[in-house]
């Protein structure tokens, strides 16, 4: 299977204090990544990291074979995008902001793609509504339309799934199923939700203090972890 | 008949009479302010918006703070350094600038500068720091998000112009000294005011007066119209 990341001896560090400490790490092309781990544990820095949004203070990323380094070539940071835990919607339409991400990337916007997504989501009634009048949730999806449509090769979740009911979350979980069987899209998601890490992800990492504690097999990591912090993070035990 | 009422009432009768000097004196207003203006935003806007966005740029804890004091400056001051730059023995004497148009066009456009850059940054700060992040997350280039930003920031912009606008409409120091108030070539509204009143034309000078503050309701109007379709009210 190809590497659609390698980190190597990555650090990300504010001044003394470094929030991301991951000596090594591979995430496969395809796969379903969850993180979790206790607030503070550099799960959304890494996240960051993996959108190079910021670089990493020491150490290297590779994506796709090519180590990323310095002005990320925009190629490669079109190719990755992320579903924040907050999303900011544009004083646009719900329709507008659905497909910003086409606009940024001087594609079509007249085609169906935004219909579609709109459709898909459910939120085809609200396509002329003011983004900034939805409430937390719709604007969750609004958030999850908008980077689907432009169809990354790697969809990065922070917390996707926060704001949602039980509905939704089921809505957004089998999209994302969806577009990891049907194309193939890398996903790492951050989320709290171990039950949801459980239902989707093939492999889930847990981190503490900036450093990957136990990575495996998600049946494995949930029902034999190897590691006594893991274990006692599952039992719901305060982890630093 | 009052000051007061005279002055309205000659106000009227120029108007009503397309008063011929009146007309090229409102005409020169309009065309020395809204030359200002565009210059001012050009400049202004790109640059208001990248030291917004540029928020660890080196020697910002200066820059900020100058640019903020360039939007108190007098613009009798600017009036002066503008004189100086353009009189002959200054060093852009040869371009023969001074007591014309383009030089009043010149010291308005460095009172307002300031005023559509501080404005125009403080606007772009007012956004959360998060839209630029997402936006970058989308596959937007650097370009891109200041582009974005300054329309979700739009409310702010138009402040910014709406300011600058005012300060340069009503502003008689420096076109006083650097456009000499030469009638039919560099007067405008406001110096035209501060001669007729010299002269004792109270009732006239209020007269401009009040042509003036209507010219700067009706754009200012104008310009609160564009904000509602912004959604400001």
């Amino acid at each position: 299977m190809n590497t659609a990341y390698r980190l190597d001896d990555v650090r990300h560090c504010y001044g003394d204090r470094c929030v991301v400490d991951v000596p090594a790490l591979e995430i496969a092309t395809g796969e379903i990544l969850a993180i979790i781990g206790p607030s503070g544990a550099g799960k959304s820095t890494l996240l960051r990291l993996l959108d190079f949004l910021e670089s990493p203070t020491d150490g290297a990323i590779t994506y796709a074979g090519d180590v990323v380094d310095g002005d990320v070539p925009l190629a490669i940071r079109r190719d990755v995008t992320t579903v924040f835990q907050r999303p900011m919607l544009l004083r646009r339409s719900v329709a507008a902001n659905v497909r910003i991400g086409r606009k940024l990337r001087g594609l079509d916007t007249k085609g169906g793609d935004t219909e579609r997504w709109l459709e898909r989501l459910g939120l085809t009634e609200l396509a002329d509504a003011p983004a900034r009048t939805l409430s937390a949730g719709e604007a969750q999806r609004v958030a999850f339309a908008r980077a689907l449509i432009v169809e990354p090769s790697v969809l990065l979740l922070d917390e996707p799934t926060g704001n949602l009911d039980p509905y939704n979350v089921g809505l957004l979980e089998d999209i994302v199923r969806a577009e990891n069987a049907d194309r193939g899209t890398t996903v790492v998601l951050v989320t709290h939700d171990e039950f949801q890490a459980r239902r989707i992800a093939n492999r889930t990492a847990l981190m503490a203090s900036g450093s990957i504690v136990e990575l495996a097999d998600t049946e494995a990591f949930f029902t034999a972890p190897e590691d006594p912090r893991t274990a006692a993070f599952l039992e719901g035990d305060l982890l630093y | 008949m009052g000051t007061l009422g005279k002055a309205f009432a000659d106000a009227f009768g120029l108007l009503w009479n397309l008063d011929p000097s009146l007309v090229e004196t409102v005409a020169l207003t309009l065309q020395v302010t809204l030359a200002a203006l565009v210059i001012a935003l050009l400049i202004g806007v790109p640059l208001g918006a990248g030291v917004g966005l540029a928020r660890r740029l080196p020697g910002r804890w200066l820059l900020v703070p100058l640019i903020y004091t360039g939007m108190g400056l007098p613009p009798v001051v600017v009036g002066l350094f503008t004189y100086l730059i353009l009189s002959n023995q200054g060093p852009l004497g040869g371009l023969g600038w001074l007591f014309t148009p383009v030089g009043m066009i010149v010291a308005q456009t460095i009172i307002a500068l300031p005023l559509v850059v501080g404005l125009t940054m403080a606007a772009v700060q007012g956004i959360d720091p998060s839209l630029p992040v997402q936006m970058l997350s989308l596959g937007a280039t650097r370009r891109q998000v200041a582009g974005v930003t300054l329309l979700e920031a739009r409310v702010g912009v138009t402040a910014a112009v709406v300011a600058a606008y005012g300060a340069i409409i009503s502003e008689v120091g420096a076109v006083m000294l650097v456009g000499g108030n030469i009638e039919g070539e560099t007067r405008v509204l406001t110096t035209a005011i501060v001669l007729e009143t010299r002269r004792g034309n109270f009732a006239l000078a209020l007269a401009l007066g009040i042509i003036l503050l209507g010219i700067a309701f009706l754009t200012n109007f104008a310009f609160h119209r564009l904000q509602v379709r912004q959604g400001v009210r």
